[in-house]
């Protein structure tokens, strides 16, 4: 067996997750304070949190879409 | 399509053990690739490009669309004031539409026009993603980019006929592409791309997130139990038990595929249901 054989593409996604790993982790470290520092709010805020991770998640999955393409 | 693709391949956490094994079984592992999403037609035209060719997820989506409407049908066909067992649940996702997404995000007065919408974007978008767990469909019918697409350009049409309608084609770019406040040089930056967010992204971010979020559920599930029966059949010695490891690991992605359905379906709707918000607010 010469080297390592396989696509580029796989490693291309495992660095597009990074920033939305950052991404996520803070928006939902930030409600977890948030929500303990005032639960009579937590509804409210974790729609606010859905609505961040969504808008960060896509830029995940354009990494796994682009990995799935552009081959 | 892209043959000899192993795209998801190295996700496989037994793949050195499966590499090992290639060589002496003869007969290798079949790694899921975009091939698992353009199965060939069961009938009409089998060309790939064809847009006449009824594959398996055609068929899954009509199964899921028909099983929905029985199921709806059923359940309000005698609705009583005291629910029973199936108008009960059948209201709980109702309300939970009503009042968690759109009156929490339109409020009380503008979220009724619009109802009828977000509830049939919320059942839709769900029955289609409990498809790729039960067994013998397991596919979802959002795995392929058709029928996000048609919704996501359902939801921009609605929101920019609701932002017309109440301020005026003038009045509603305006509000949209030159949001106040802020030096008029700014302008040449913030106008093409507020436009490229208001006439591309919104849909076009709404369609990838629900179709790339089906598209790896329905990868990580193929992998997992490919990759068990591989172990199982062709590994050798203490090989096959480590295809107890990838089935639970199956196993496990099955029910986190439940909850992604869910959460699909839920931000889908809320997503639909803010940019609507965008679309009525008042100038300020």
């Amino acid at each position: 067996m010469e080297g390592i054989t396989g696509n580029i593409a796989t490693v291309g996604y495992g660095l597009a997750t990074i920033g939305p790993g950052i991404g996520l982790g803070i928006v939902i470290g930030q409600t977890q304070i948030a929500t303990a520092r005032q639960p009579e709010v937590a509804g409210r805020l974790f729609t606010n949190m859905m609505i961040g991770a969504a808008l960060i998640e896509v830029l995940g999955l354009l990494g796994l879409v682009a990995g799935l393409m552009f081959t | 399509m892209l043959p000899g693709e192993r795209i998801l391949s190295t996700a496989a956490i037994a793949l050195p053990i499966l590499a090992e094994t290639e060589d002496s079984s003869g007969s290798g592992f079949h790694a899921p690739g975009i091939d698992e999403f353009f199965p060939p037609a069961i009938f009409g035209s089998t060309d790939l490009d064809s847009w006449w060719g009824f594959d398996r997820i055609m068929m899954v989506r009509v199964i899921m669309m028909v099983v929905l409407l029985l199921l709806l049908w059923l359940g309000i066909r005698r609705a009583k004031l005291v629910p029973g067992r199936g108008q009960n649940i059948i209201e709980l996702g109702v309300e939970f539409v009503r009042v968690q997404i759109a009156e929490q995000v339109l409020g009380h007065e503008r979220a009724k026009p619009y109802l009828a919408m977000l509830t049939t974007i919320f059942f839709t978008v769900l029955t289609m993603n409990i498809a790729g767990v039960i067994p013998f469909l397991n596919i979802s019918g959002n795995a392929r980019v058709g029928l996000p697409l048609v919704l996501a350009v359902w939801v921009l049409v609605v929101y920019l006929a609701a932002g017309v309608r109440k301020h005026g084609v003038g009045k509603y770019l305006k509000a949209q592409l030159f949001p106040p406040g802020i030096p008029w040089p700014a302008y040449l930056l913030i106008t093409p791309i507020e436009a490229l967010q208001v006439f591309v992204l919104r849909p076009a971010t709404l369609t990838i997130r629900l179709l790339a979020n089906m598209m790896a559920g329905h990868l990580m599930l193929v992998l997992c139990f490919s990759a068990t029966n591989f172990l199982l059949l062709e590994g050798g010695g203490l090989v096959k038990l480590t295809s107890a490891l990838s089935f639970a690991g199956g196993i496990f992605i099955t029910l986190f595929e439940v909850f992604v359905a869910l959460l699909q379906a839920y931000i889908f709707t809320l997503l639909a249901s803010i940019y609507l918000n965008f679309a009525l607010e008042e100038e300020h």
